[in-house]
């Protein structure tokens, strides 16, 4: 039964990745700005159709 | 005869709305942008949104001080070689079409290779190549697409700003342990005595005491530094208690599991600092896009242009300014310093100053003061004070800038604590006493567990919730507060004070009488075509309220900028402007803005304009004046009091001709009497009264450009609307002393537990989330049930 110290070191462990993944996203800013990127990922769709124009329009030049 | 609203920014397009593609626009200016944007591709822009738009200002010149290497270098936040990285304030950011137009920069400018909006902040971050491009350029191009950025002084000192984050690391610490502690203490709280359980209990402990130690040292190290403090000042506050509870859980805890004796309540531990901290983080949300510790230097430029004595002209920054020095300013450039007139017509906009949108005209040897807006042409002007010394700057330097209002301030929570503290204490002190007769054993146990129960986690949490919650309620109805204690003030005030001009008057002047001979038929009729062509804003308001007549095409029209226009019809020959252009001689004695008129050479008459005042304010005083005594402190003269008397309420005292200074003053002295002051201003002569009153509101015509420091922002739209506010702030506190008395309740329980020495981790693990989270739900209910009424 002593595998359950294995177990709960690995559950640490994992919880702490999970810690610090947090802790370098706060570091990156994601949790500045709450709102922008909620409509930022509606854009996704025209940002994709638009290079297609941009390259029809140099293939005319 | 329809009429159209702008394609690109949604104004009325007037009679003569300019057609292209099918579509209509205002201006020339709305049009270039909407050309720009479809030869880019980029009309998606209008798709997102109807008519997002803004028209484009001319800005010939204005930012030259941009390709100064000084100014570019305290306005970027990362320079390399060949990249640099510049934050820019854009006021108009305002819907999901300037987001997208504004991450979208780079097809504009292919040297751009990132913009990012923040939304809450109004700001765009630019990454761009310096090595093909400048910060001057990308202002321009920003500002040819109606999205002109921001830059005044502040930008200069404040330059990189750092954001503090700790709140959000120390929540994330408390969380993290919280959670964890939980499972770990879950076995135990069966009591099951299973035989793995008792063999493993000691390494589950010890790892519990492992994750609480961070939460205390980190994550609750504010309130044992608030709670020295406030004991150093002889001060029971709030976080006296909790400190004490805080610390006597740890000790205990630890204590118990290294003698052996329990389990410990690590589990309350953590969950009492992280239900305190997101308290804490609620209540710390304000609005990201307001600034409410504006002074000058907001409204200030950075830079101007210096002429040297050669002639040539260079951009300095404006605390280079020295005196003597000769300046040029541009049409719709502020000054920054106080000087004398030496050449050109000015024409002076002083509204940031007075909040009187009337402007004044100097003759080249007048004074100019700082602060003022040039609206005619280019003047120069010669320094006579630096930046820090000028009239109106001057008045920073008043002590009143540097207190900050919330000391001297014991909110509702302070003021219960100490109270709190003393009771718990002398229960504390009575518990182990008896216990120390009955049984001895129990004593210290019966001690530690009072303190630990009675920790005020459920108090310390009303305020923060309740006023929390109210903030973002007040926001969504355009009245922004500046933090939770403004609410508190604004409940206890007894006395409101009111600026007139920009205030209770709007900016815009719709009232204009005219005095004179009558017009005839074709005059009126050339009067209101030639007044058509002109954008003065005078004239736009005298155009409203002429009466219709037929469009008929002016023979001659000329527009003399800053002096009158010239039109002529048929045999009609018509002058409109001030006195000076039409050949009268300028009467000094007259209050109010006149715009005189002259046919054929042969003087006819004037309109003399009036303020007319916000829609509400009568009914807004007679609200206001059974619970209030009411001030209005005018900066003005008196042409309007008797006006006022009729529109006011009789008891409404009126105080004309003060300064800033007699502003101040007049709020001291009665605040030293004992009054609570409410103080509603607009204009920069206001900022001091603002700063001395109790709760300071200015009152803004568009939150997002200009205001001076105060506690609250109102939207001018939602003036009338004061009195519902400060009714809804009172009953706040009424829900807060409800929300007390549900949390004495649940004391009483827990101190039942406690006192009989009975109180097991389980107990305290499940009644410490339930009252923080019951008085969390009931402050809710209660503040949006308040939120409903208001709408």
């Amino acid at each position: 039964m002593s595998v359950i110290y294995i177990v709960l070191t690995v559950s640490v462990i994992v919880g702490m990745a999970f810690f610090i993944v947090f802790l370098l996203a706060v570091k990156s800013g994601q949790y500045d700005d709450s709102y922008t990127p909620s409509v930022r990922m509606l854009f996704e769709d025209e940002l994709v159709t638009e290079p297609s124009k941009e390259s029809i329009q140099t293939k005319s030049d | 005869m329809e009429n159209k609203s702008c394609f690109h920014c949604g104004d009325v397009c007037g009679n003569h709305p300019i057609l292209f593609q099918e579509k209509s626009f205002c201006c020339n200016g709305c049009k270039t942008v909407f050309e720009i944007f479809s030869e880019n591709d980029l009309t998606c822009y209008y798709d997102l949104q109807n008519s997002p738009g803004a028209i484009p200002k001319e800005i010939e010149g204005k930012y030259d001080f941009l390709s100064q290497e000084n100014i570019i270098e305290k306005l970027t936040e990362f320079r390399s070689d060949n990249i640099e990285i510049a934050t820019l304030y854009i006021p108009h950011i305002h819907c999901s079409s300037c987001i997208w137009i504004l991450e979208n920069l780079k097809k504009l400018n292919p040297n751009i290779t990132d913009s990012q909006v923040n939304f809450g902040k109004k700001t765009v971050r630019v990454t761009y190549n310096s090595e093909t491009t400048d910060l001057k350029s990308i202002v321009q191009l920003l500002s040819s697409i109606g999205y002109e950025p921001y830059i005044s002084l502040d930008d200069f000192e404040s330059g990189k700003k750092h954001i503090n984050r700790t709140l959000i690391y120390k929540l994330g610490v408390a969380g993290f342990a919280f959670g964890n502690i939980m499972f770990l203490s879950f076995p135990e709280y069966f009591e099951i005595n299973e035989f793995w359980l008792e063999k493993y209990k000691h390494f589950f402990r010890w790892l519990m005491f492992a994750l609480s130690v961070p939460v205390v040292f980190y994550s609750a190290q504010d309130y044992f530094i608030s709670a020295y403090k406030g004991l150093k000042a002889k001060l029971l506050n709030i976080d006296v208690p909790i400190a004490l509870g805080v610390s006597v859980l740890f000790i205990r805890s630890t204590i118990e599991i290294a003698l052996d004796i329990g389990s410990g309540f690590f589990d309350s531990l953590a969950g009492l600092v992280f239900f305190l901290l997101v308290g804490k983080f609620f209540q710390q949300k304000t609005y990201n896009f307001l600034s409410f510790e504006r002074d000058y230097k907001s409204y200030f430029p950075i830079a101007i242009t210096k002429i040297e004595r050669d002639g040539t002209e260079n951009a300095i920054q404006v605390y280079d300014i020295k005196k003597g020095d000769r300046l040029l300013i541009r049409n719709e450039e502020l000054i920054p310093v106080d000087g004398i007139l030496i050449n050109g017509r000015a024409k002076i906009d002083y509204s940031f100053v007075t909040g009187e949108s009337q402007s004044v005209t100097k003759v080249s040897g007048d004074k100019l003061f700082a602060g003022g807006k040039q609206t005619a042409g280019v003047i120069e002007l010669e320094a006579l004070k630096s930046v820090e010394q000028s009239y109106l700057t001057q008045l920073w330097s008043n002590d009143v800038f540097n207190k900050n209002k919330e000391d001297g301030f014991t909110n509702i929570t302070n003021a219960i604590s100490k109270h709190f503290t003393i009771a718990i204490l002398s229960i504390a002190i009575i518990a182990t006493s008896y216990w120390l007769f009955t049984d001895a054993s129990k004593a210290m146990n019966v001690f530690t567990a009072v303190l630990i129960i009675a920790c005020p986690c459920a108090i310390a949490l009303s305020a923060p919730f309740t006023f929390g919650n109210l903030l973002r309620l007040f926001g969504k109805l355009k009245f922004y507060i500046k933090n939770a204690s403004v609410i508190e003030q604004l409940a206890q005030i007894n006395t409101v004070i009111f600026d007139k001009t920009g205030t209770i008057t709007s900016n815009e002047r719709s009232n204009a009488l005219y005095d004179g001979e009558q017009l005839s038929a074709s005059e009126s009729l050339v009067l209101k075509n030639s007044l058509r062509g002109s954008n003065h804003p005078l004239s736009r308001t005298l155009y409203n309220i002429l009466e219709e007549h037929n469009i008929v095409t002016l023979d001659e029209f000329e527009e003399h900028i800053g002096k009158g226009i010239e039109a002529k019809h048929d045999q009609i020959n018509l002058r409109i402007g001030s006195a000076s252009f039409v050949g009268q001689p300028e009467q000094s004695s007259a209050l109010n803005t006149t715009v005189h008129i002259t046919s054929n050479e042969k003087y006819k008459g004037k309109f003399t304009f009036y303020n007319s005042y916000r829609k509400g304010v009568s009914k807004l005083f007679n609200q206001l004046k059974q619970h209030f005594d009411l001030v209005i402190l005018s900066g003005d003269n008196e042409g309007e009091r008797e006006n006022l008397k009729k529109l006011l309420p009789s008891k409404t005292k009126l105080i004309f001709n003060q300064k800033p200074e007699d502003k101040l003053e007049f709020i001291k002295y009665h605040q030293s009497e004992g009054a609570k002051v409410l103080m509603v201003g607009d204009g920069l002569n206001d900022a001091g009264a603002l700063a001395q009153s109790d709760v300071g509101i200015a009152i803004s015509e568009n939150v997002n450009v200009f205001s001076p420091a105060c506690d609250a922002i109102l939207d001018a739209t939602k003036f009338q609307d004061l009195y519902p506010f400060i009714k809804a702030s009172r009953s706040a506190i009424t829900i807060i002393k409800w929300s007390f008395l549900l949390s004495f309740i649940y004391n009483v329980i827990g101190l039942y537990f406690a006192v009989t020495g009975q109180l097991a981790p389980v107990v305290a693990a499940i009644l410490m989330p339930l009252s923080s989270i019951s008085i969390v739900v009931f402050t809710t209910i209660c503040t949006n049930l308040l939120g409903r009424k208001l709408k």
